[in-house]
């Protein structure tokens, strides 16, 4: 379930990107996802696409990462590509048995894949690459409501203490002889288990409320750090205008 | 008695009525006291920690920290100012994603401006051979490192009076001896819930026992 710590960047070299200012990276990320996900050619999503494998190259994203994120979304895109020609009626391509493939369908499957995965390449390059906590901090500066940012930090912190507490119990449980069955044992169980870490949530969640209140907590963050646009982000913010402004000619000017 | 940092009278106090954890509880702590204080697995030691600074309210008696009587969530708000809780479990403590914003908490809610919370951050890490710390991610920190980092947000509100949770409890030996030696260098007043007969022994100026709901004292047998 939480096999490997949830804020770890999917690459270890430290990259130009780190250097940005991340809510540039944000805001590029989201307006490019958008353009996308309106554009409607091919040479505009074409475009985007090779635009997204150019960041990752900029930002030297290791391609194990990548391709992680990018292989599930793939394994459906087949799916898709097999699916959506046979429901979207046109011109027949093939035929297998009763199904007939269209050339409409078949257009409509391949702008999804390129859609998505150009969207996905460029959140993995610009925002995937920020630990949460800078991405809660940028999403805070770009005037996100506080309790959504607070729920972000929160759970990145105490994932891994509500993991090492699910771990005991269930270490608790195998050491007395328990193996999962379909059984109602195995269901009450479970049931004990999910209801005990719950009890202990909140049971934690009042302590760290208290220990907060300690130290002079009440209801407000405040932010240690600042980001500043310097002139470093300068190039990112024109390279990422010049491509919006390129898919935009592709896409409503030709 | 108006000099004391700590002076609690008569103080009831019960989760469940029909069983009174304080029951007629006096303590006073005076200024320069480090105070330890004993007794048995939920005989209500944490609970009076919780009580000097406000998070729990007695049923009845007094509660007086820093000379005035303390009975609204206003009060205490000025009194946790000025007393720091170092909590059991450091993982209660540190809820900041990254040291130095932990450290930082505390000042930063008492309105202290950026750059003098920074060479707060700087210098209390520093004091705990901590330097360098900053960046570090709160939960991948080892269990004495994190106990020290816990001990860093409670120093860098500078209190006056220090109210101490099992401040060893689950450390090795050399982690022990570590917060051992630091807690021993502080100046500030203590009380100090420990059953650990060595830091007793090196911190305590007296120990006293809380049983049955009341503090007795606890001469010369640790």
């Amino acid at each position: 379930m939480f096999d490997h710590a949830p804020h770890a960047p999917p690459h270890r070299h430290p990259s130009p990107l780190d250097r940005l200012d991340p809510r540039g990276r944000i805001v590029a990320a989201v307006v490019f996802s958008i353009v996308v996900a309106v554009a409607q050619r091919f040479p505009t999503l074409v475009v985007a696409l090779v635009a997204a494998a150019a960041a990752a190259l900029l930002a030297r994203v290791s391609w194990r990462a990548v391709l992680r994120r990018l292989l599930p979304l793939n394994a459906f895109m087949v799916l898709v590509l097999v699916l959506v020609p046979l429901e979207v009626e046109g011109l027949p391509l093939a035929t297998l048995g009763p199904l007939e493939f269209s050339r409409e369908g078949l257009a409509v499957a391949a702008r999804i894949a390129l859609k998505a995965n150009a969207i996905i390449l460029a959140m993995a390059v610009l925002m995937g690459t920020m630990d949460v906590t800078t991405l809660g901090h940028a999403l805070h500066h770009l005037y996100l409501p506080e309790k959504l940012i607070h729920l972000l930090l929160f759970t990145v912190r105490y994932v891994d203490v509500l993991r090492r507490e699910y771990g005991r119990l269930r270490a608790a449980m195998k050491v007395r002889g328990f193996r999962p069955r379909i059984s109602r044992h195995t269901y009450r169980s479970f049931g004990y288990l999910v209801g005990m870490l719950l009890v202990r949530s909140v049971d934690r969640s009042e302590r760290i409320e208290a220990a907060m209140k300690c130290r002079g907590f009440r209801g407000r963050f405040f932010l240690l750090d600042h980001f500043a646009f310097t002139r470093r982000d300068v190039p990112f913010a024109v390279a990422s205008l010049a491509v919006l402004v390129l898919l935009a000619l592709a896409e409503w000017v030709h | 008695m108006s000099d004391c940092l700590v002076s609690l009278e008569a103080v009831h106090f019960a989760y469940d009525p029909l069983r009174p954890v304080l029951a007629g509880c006096d303590l006073r702590i005076a200024p320069g006291e480090r105070v330890g204080l004993v007794g048995p697995n939920g005989s209500g030691k944490t609970t009076l920690l919780a009580l000097v600074v406000g998070l729990v309210r007695p049923g009845s008696g007094r509660v007086e920290v820093f000379g005035k009587v303390r009975a609204t969530e206003t009060d205490f708000q000025e009194v946790r100012g000025r007393a720091g809780l170092l909590f059991q479990d450091p993982d209660d403590q540190l809820f900041c994603p990254t040291v130095a914003e932990d450290v930082a908490f505390g000042p930063l809610n008492f309105g202290v401006p950026r750059e003098e919370v920074r060479q707060i951050v700087a210098r209390s890490l520093e004091s705990l051979g901590l330097g360098g710390y900053e960046d570090r991610v709160t939960y991948k920190l080892s269990g004495g490192e994190k106990r020290l980092v816990s001990l860093a947000t409670v120093l860098a509100m500078q209190p006056e009076l220090l109210l101490l949770d099992e401040p060893t409890s689950g450390l090795d030996d050399e982690a022990e001896g570590r917060v051992i030696e630091v807690l021993a260098g502080l100046p500030q007043a203590m009380l100090i819930v420990s059953h650990h007969r060595p830091l007793l022994r090196r911190l305590a100026t007296r120990v006293v026992r809380l049983a049955g709901g009341r503090i007795e004292p606890l001469d010369g047998q640790l």
